[in-house]
């Protein structure tokens, strides 16, 4: 696919900056979840600044690479990379959550870049497989990317998306599980334990990569993988922090879905250096 | 006496049809077509036929995902299961992203049968027909069926589909029109009008037969569109006839009736008796006694329209 030499220093300095958009946009809302927000950013930035064949003036472009985030309350750092990647204004991101705003609270498909509306957990799989069986039957050439995150895979709708997907060999999917491990209320490991999670993807017929998930290099040479892998789905076992880059979010499950206030903005902007 | 046929077999025999002439249809099943009889399409067209296996969810979801290319898939299964086991999926992947989906779900009613309660779906009017974007209708014999079915191919949009399991009476034509939205009167009649759809429209035309006797004109209209309903055609009834019953093999709560009622009381209010499933699970039984025991045969719609017709008098 369309791998473009990636310069990490360069995805560095935009993690930094999302982060900050990120932040200030929850904090202007009042409310949203920034703990997976901050702990996808890598996962986004590498799909829509090196791998995805995307064109942000051409939104409808049949033969897009699609991106499906199936954890829709994440949807903070998708506006802000989609944004900052050209596709709406980011001025625009002033609106989130707002009367009357495209940047609904879950992701919607009113913003331009955006395939599915999301928000309850455990379907995006399903149609992210639908959207590449159907690229298989028109004979259309391009990727399907779906983002899940590690507590909507509890949902047994993914583990259906899972049986279909390698039953039907489909080669030209590629999730990703922000495995933060941290839910709404605690670690995963204490909720619902899913390990050895690596296991379970391979039993259900995936190829499975783990990597870093806040390492370039190490997410990009996943996706050069995927690349090869063919006749089965892979999966990319992200790991992750949740909060991450902001010391009182990291880990902390009371993050998933609040939104900090001028003092805590104050603090987190000051760490990453603003 | 009318041909029998079941409708399922006149979905099947021209979901097929579409497939030949239409290469974006594709049909999505859950392991049941050969009751919904997809399987006339998977037979000869494989390549664009998907049996999912038991999972609902991952049925209705994948259906969305393909149409986001382009594609037009038929989702087919028991209307229990694509309806209530897969909810969140029809409201969230299918009605609020407005995916061009079209939703077929086979035995329903209590007439199933000998399967019991589970597989009667009972539900699936109401909670389908309260999302935003769908369009919901069951069609009452093979010929409307057919139009039906091609009818819900070209529009672009979300659409529940129920289909009956035995084999219902072919009272329509080919001749007759059939539009999405717009009830058809199946007879004309002064005095009252009972509105039903599916299999419960023969059994209002026989019970107009019965009134006839008394001197008792019945208007009967084949509301094969339950959403949109046709407003239209249940206020001009309303008006024209004084008093209205509502005929369905489903629940009283929520269904045709209630379409109707929302309608009525809004527009034009007139006394109205509702035939349905009254707050109960269905059982084990054959079609016709289940039909006896569930009070939706001709006799009980009789008297509801004997009843209806004195509480208008009583209006004056």
């Amino acid at each position: 696919m369309a791998s473009k030499p990636a310069d990490i220093g360069t995805l560095k300095e935009l993690a930094r900056h999302f982060r900050r958009d990120i932040l200030e946009t929850i904090a202007g809302a009042g409310s949203g979840h920034p703990g997976g927000s901050l702990s996808e950013l890598e996962i986004l930035i590498t799909l829509y600044y090196y791998r995805m064949n995307h064109k942000p003036d051409q939104p409808d472009w049949p033969l897009r690479d699609r991106f499906i985030l199936s954890k829709g309350h994440a949807c903070p750092a998708a506006y802000v990379v989609l944004a900052n990647r050209g596709y709406f204004p980011k001025e625009e991101l002033k609106t989130f959550r707002r009367l009357g705003s495209r940047l609904q609270g879950h992701i919607y498909t009113a913003v331009p870049g955006v395939e599915l509306n999301t928000g309850s957990l455990g379907q995006g799989l399903s149609v992210a497989n639908g959207i590449a069986l159907g690229a298989r039957i028109l004979n259309l050439h391009f990727n399907t990317y779906c983002l899940l995150g590690d507590g909507e895979i509890q949902e047994g709708s993914i583990w259906e998306a899972a049986m279909t997907a390698s039953h039907h060999r489909i080669d030209n999917i590629c999730a990703i599980l922000d495995y933060n491990k941290v839910q709404e209320n605690g670690p995963v490991s204490e909720i619902k334990n899913e390990e050895p999670l690596s296991d379970k993807w391979r039993a259900f017929g995936w190829h499975t990569i783990e990597v870093d998930g806040h390492d370039f290099n190490e997410l990009i040479g996943a996706f050069d993988e995927f690349d090869t892998i063919k006749e089965k789905p892979t999966l990319i076992i992200a790991n992750t922090v949740k909060g991450k880059g902001i010391s009182f979010m990291e880990g902390q499950a009371k993050w998933h879905g609040k939104a900090p206030n001028k003092d805590e903005l104050e603090a987190a902007l000051k760490e990453l250096g603003f | 006496m009318f041909d029998m046929k079941p409708t399922r077999d006149a979905f099947g025999e021209t979901l097929l049809e579409l497939g030949k002439e239409n290469k974006n249809i594709v049909v999505l099943s859950g392991d049941l077509e050969d009751a919904t009889r997809a399987e006339y399409f998977k037979k000869e067209i494989p390549e664009r036929f998907f049996n999912l296996g038991i999972a609902e969810q991952d049925v209705i979801g994948t259906a969305a995902g393909m149409s986001m290319v382009g594609l037009v898939p038929f989702a087919c299964s028991f209307a229990a299961f694509l309806t209530n086991r897969a909810y969140d999926f029809l409201r969230v992947s299918v009605c609020y992203n407005r995916r061009n989906v079209k939703i077929i779900g086979s035995h329903a009613g209590v007439t199933v049968g000998p399967d019991g309660a589970t597989a009667q779906c009972l539900e699936d009017f109401a909670i389908t027909r309260v999302l935003p974007n769908i369009t919901v209708l069951y069609p009452m014999d093979a010929i409307e069926m057919k139009k039906a079915t091609r009818a819900i191919a070209e529009i672009d949009g979300p659409v529940y589909m129920r289909l009956g399991r035995p084999p219902f009476p072919v009272i329509t034509k080919d001749s007759d029109e059939f539009i999405l939205g717009k009830a058809n009167v199946m007879r004309a009649g002064k005095d009252v009008t009972v509105i039903a759809c599916g299999l419960m429209v023969h059994e209002a035309l026989q019970a107009s037969n019965i009134l006839a006797g008394e001197d008792i004109d019945v208007r009967v209209i084949n509301m094969h569109t339950i959403k949109p309903v046709d407003s239209e055609a249940i206020i001009k009834s309303a008006q024209e006839t004084g008093a209205i019953v509502t005929a369905e093999e489903h629940q009283m709560a929520g269904g045709l009736g209630s379409a109707v009622a929302e309608v009525v009381t809004r527009n034009s209010p007139v006394p109205m008796e509702m035939i349905a499933v009254n707050d109960s699970f269905g059982e084990s039984g054959e079609p016709e006694e289940l039909l006896k025991k569930y009070h939706l045969k001709d006799s009980d719609i009789a008297e509801a329209i004997r009843k209806v017709i004195k509480r208008k008098l009583r209006r004056g």
